[in-house]
């Protein structure tokens, strides 16, 4: 992409870290990660709002952010994949998708971990049919649902299981 | 995308002095939609306004009549999981809530529902006719593919189905679409505010250019309580509607007292039915009530050879959605 006269300042916090970047105003939060901050855990899949490889939290909420501008996220705080584990200390839901096999080819994985996470904090109820429709965003083309399924629901016990004790 | 300068507004004062400056600018706040359509080319603004700093457009409001007042900016989701929302009109919750995924109703606002792009087949495809993207250019819809197109509101030049679930819904509770700019505030019926294609199927909305929405009203109406929103589609999640139903119905013994019935993405605009509705009122709650009701809705549905099918779809679905809520009723 050519250089823009309409380039603009923003300010925001990734994965707690403050980052004040000159951006062109089309660049999306998803290039911006992959292309700018070289944060390439979150993953370009249709790039238009379909798939949900895409996905990272603002504000705490699960969007897409190949449809988010970035010059809309000035002084907002966005959580990545590489912001909730380490390889030497994972997540407990990347641990719940290794033990259930909660993918195959990985692709859409970072994506549905986000996901996974926000479905937690939201109102969906508990059984696995909620769990489905919450995470109808997130396309696997490999075919794993029902282990992601499966990884997510390890989890949501495992927290009712330590809110109740 | 086309190159564009973006302009933070942070009072709707400031966005109407932008637009009018401006007049290839577009007004973004979720973004889910026009941003999709400025990278395919199809909206090309020359500015990018940014509303979501406006002060106090993103909040529901209960209001003292049993009716909401929804912020322009509070997202879908807000909307759907707020209790007033769920317990006053659940067809509502349950529109929105059968509307995309949650990542975009995070991100989606109500404002911009309201304004969403039909999507017709061919309506981002540069490679085709279409009187919406490229007025006068024809409509390859006609005789393409048009198994999600439009039976009833349609024209010689375009039958493009209306998207929105929540717009049925807000439809059936006859909302009021509040907007300012720069003659001053004005209050708009839902049903004036999507319009049907005819001769100009790329002025889709009664807004002027200069104008922004603050807020859809929506009138207290004791008996949406028993009210819900039924949505057919090819898959069972994260899918346009084939048709969706939006109904409310309230009983007097074993008769129809009250109802109100929209059928979403068979009309090119959010559609209802008078006729319908009156056919209803006083007879009696049965099935062979609700079937000539549909009947009557569907009077002058024009299909073309695609989606014909929807007529009877809608029909046995608006019996079916008027039997459950006479079941919840009693």
């Amino acid at each position: 992409m050519a250089a823009s006269a309409n380039q603009l300042r923003i300010n925001l916090a990734i994965n707690d870290t403050v980052h004040g970047l000159d951006i062109d105003p089309r660049t999306t939060l998803l290039d911006l990660l992959r292309e700018t901050l070289d944060l390439t855990g979150t993953k370009k899949g249709c790039n238009h709002g379909q798939c949900g490889a895409c996905t990272v939290h603002v504000n705490g909420q699960r969007v897409l952010s190949c449809l988010t501008l970035a010059a809309l996220c000035d002084g907002v705080q966005v959580r990545t994949i590489e912001g909730i584990g380490t390889p030497d200390d994972l997540h407990p839901m990347q641990d719940a998708f290794i033990a259930h096999d909660g993918f195959q080819c990985g692709y859409c994985t970072s994506g549905q971990i986000m996901s996974a996470l926000a479905v937690l904090e939201e109102p969906w109820g508990p059984d696995a049919a909620a769990i489905k429709e919450a995470m109808s965003g997130n396309i696997c083309r490999c075919g794993a649902y029902p282990n992601i399924v499966a990884a997510v629901q390890e989890v949501r016990k495992g927290l009712e299981v330590d809110r109740n004790a | 995308m086309r190159e564009f300068a973006l302009i933070r507004a942070e009072t709707a004062d400031a966005a109407i002095a932008a637009l009018t400056a401006h007049p290839n600018a577009r007004l973004i706040a979720g973004g889910t939609n026009l941003v999709d359509l400025m990278k395919e080319g199809v909206e090309t603004p020359t500015h990018l306004i940014d509303i979501n700093g406006l002060g106090g457009l993103d909040d529901v409001q209960a209001r003292g009549n049993g009716g909401l007042m929804i912020g322009a900016l509070a997202s879908n989701s807000a909307v759907a999981w707020h209790s007033d929302v769920q317990v006053r009109f659940p067809m509502m919750s349950e529109a929105i809530l059968a509307g995309a995924t949650t990542q975009l109703r995070n991100m989606a606002t109500m404002g911009g529902n309201l304004l969403q792009k039909n999507r017709c087949f061919y309506y981002a495809n540069h490679a085709a006719r279409c009187n919406k993207r490229a007025p006068g250019s024809g409509c390859d819809a006609m005789d393409g593919v048009n198994r999600m197109c439009a039976v009833l509101g349609t024209s010689d030049h375009c039958i493009a189905a209306h998207p929105s679930d929540v717009c049925v819904a807000l439809r059936a509770l006859d909302a009021v679409v509040h907007v300012t700019g720069v003659n001053g505030h004005r209050a708009i019926d839902f049903a004036d505010f999507h319009k049907r294609p005819g001769d100009t199927p790329h002025v889709e909305f009664e807004l002027a250019h200069d104008e922004l929405i603050l807020g859809i009203e929506v009138p207290g109406l004791p008996f949406a309580a028993n009210s819900t929103y039924l949505k057919l589609r090819d898959r069972t999640s994260y899918a346009f509607a084939l048709v969706s139903i939006a109904a409310a119905l309230k009983l007097e013994g074993d008769t129809v007292d009250d109802v109100r019935l929209a059928v979403g993405s068979v009309g090119t605009v959010p559609w209802r039915s008078a006729d319908a509705e009156d056919a209803m009122r006083g007879a009696p709650a049965t099935a062979e009530t609700f079937a000539k009701a549909a009947d009557i809705f569907f009077e002058g549905a024009i299909p073309r050879a695609g989606n014909g099918f929807k007529i009877e779809l809608a029909k046995r679905a608006i019996v079916r959605v008027m039997e459950t809520l006479k079941e919840r009723a009693i």
